[in-house]
């Protein structure tokens, strides 16, 4: 099976999204997922130890992941306003991971960033951001189904 | 015509201070005819957020980079994107930006590329202007097209290639990014991604300033006397000399390009854009690890 076809319900979606809009119009869209990305619940914003900082971004962007008892993952990550992009990355991750299992989050392309139509909208090395959250949300997890 | 410049005494002491403008100055002329106010940010969604009543933005990766090859927009796109966004050869054009305004001097060294006569930075960028609760819109302008000539890049005079930092080893060279950087130690872990360059360190004999170090808490430009200090004391340059500074792909050094040539006189400044990117992957050309500066290396045969 084409692994292309494997990409989670949660993830095509958002990509095709992006896809049939025209290229001004996608960042109009990421700008929509930016003022979408929920704030920090309690336990992570009284704890910000718990955060991983994304030093590839140049804004400050910290993520957890969690990994529930029944297997499914919940992303968090905090990013200033002032990085409206860095949130909009996380937020396409926060929306396009959550609920999904920890195999099927493993399973996601690793280059899933340059396959939504931001790549000339925002620029290749930009995207990078996007690639690095997603590393290491996949490396969190690991970390965590291994402990 | 020209904007009459802004006389601010916080200005005095700069070598040139008419290429800078406070945000009093700037309130009370924004809707005068000849002069366009750009922003220009690291982050490409933070104009529409959020902007000065009127700018237009300009990015540097989706506008003043070439989609293709590692280089500027020729002059053929560059009277494209200026004339759109209602410039013409005589604007007087004010900058200004997230992070210090390190994107927007970035964005005025390539106008200067270009040789755009009249292009000036807003002291303390978006920083200050958000800080004193200045006005935001998000309405977006729709400048009228204008014809900006097309003129050919002039790369000599402000840009170094990296055979022009070869032949320029033994001269004053300025690497602003941060110590660590400077020093060569790793900062990324395996399973990361890689920074983009496949060694580590900085180019023999060169001295570290930050970039930041001459910006002010406010995000405004330290003084003259503080710059001084910094870079005529501690960094050892001297009036007269030819200084090449640099970073990771050119766009820190342009904030210290702007700093050496316009707030503090220095007549033959070039900024490295190739800068760790390309030095830190090119075949055979010599590199110090360690805090120090290193000595200038003999050339190999």
């Amino acid at each position: 099976m084409d692994r292309m076809t494997e990409l989670p319900q949660s993830l095509a979606q958002i990509r095709d999204d992006f896809l049939e809009l025209d290229q001004s119009d996608r960042l109009v869209l990421l700008l929509e997922f930016a003022n979408e990305l929920p704030e920090l619940p309690a336990q992570f914003a009284d704890h910000p130890d718990l955060l991983e900082r994304v030093e590839e971004c140049q804004a400050p962007v910290f993520i957890f992941v969690e990994v529930g008892d029944d297997g499914t993952v919940h992303l968090h990550a905090t990013a200033p306003k002032e990085a409206p992009t860095t949130r909009g990355f996380a937020s396409i991750l926060v929306q396009g991971l959550s609920g999904l299992s920890a195999g099927e989050v493993l399973d996601v392309p690793d280059d899933f960033p340059q396959t939504i139509g931001l790549t000339d909208a925002v620029s290749p090395l930009r995207l990078r951001g996007m690639n690095a959250l997603l590393s290491r949300s996949k490396r969190q997890i690991r970390a965590k189904i291994a402990a | 015509m020209a904007i009459e410049v802004d006389s601010s005494e916080e200005f005095i002491g700069y070598a040139h201070p008419e290429r800078l403008v406070s945000t009093g100055w700037l309130q009370e002329r924004l809707s005068s005819p000849g002069l366009v106010v750009v922003e220009s940010d690291e982050d490409v969604l933070l104009y529409e957020t959020g902007h000065i009543p009127g700018a237009v933005k300009i990015d540097w990766h989706t506008d003043l980079n070439d989609p293709v090859e590692r280089d500027y927009i020729d002059g053929a796109a560059f009277a494209k994107l200026l004339g759109a966004r209602g410039i013409t050869r005589d604007t007087t054009v004010v900058i200004y930006g997230d992070k210090n305004n390190w994107w927007a001097a970035y964005a005025l060294w390539v106008f200067t590329l270009f040789g755009h006569a009249d292009v000036r930075l807003l002291d303390g960028g978006r920083a200050k202007w958000e800080a004193e609760g200045r006005e935001y819109t998000t309405e977006r302008p729709r400048p009228v097209a204008v014809d900006y000539p097309v003129v050919e890049r002039d790369d000599r005079s402000i840009r170094a290639y990296k055979d022009d930092v070869l032949a320029h080893l033994g001269e004053p060279l300025i690497d602003v990014r941060s110590p660590e950087e400077f020093s060569g130690e790793r900062t990324t872990a395996p399973a990361y991604p890689d920074e983009g360059a496949l060694r580590a360190g900085h180019i023999p004999s060169a001295h570290n300033v930050p970039w930041g170090k001459a910006a002010a808490g406010d995000g405004t430009f330290r003084r003259a006397p503080a710059l001084d200090a910094l870079y005529r004391g501690e960094a050892g340059l001297s009036d007269g000399d030819r200084v090449i500074a640099y970073c990771r792909i050119g766009e820190r050094s342009a904030h210290t390009w702007f700093v050496l040539t316009h707030l503090l006189g220095f007549e033959n400044v070039r900024n490295y854009d190739g800068s760790w990117t390309e030095w830190g992957s090119a075949v055979r050309v010599p590199i110090v690890r360690g805090s120090e500066p290193g000595e200038v290396p003999q050339r190999k045969g």
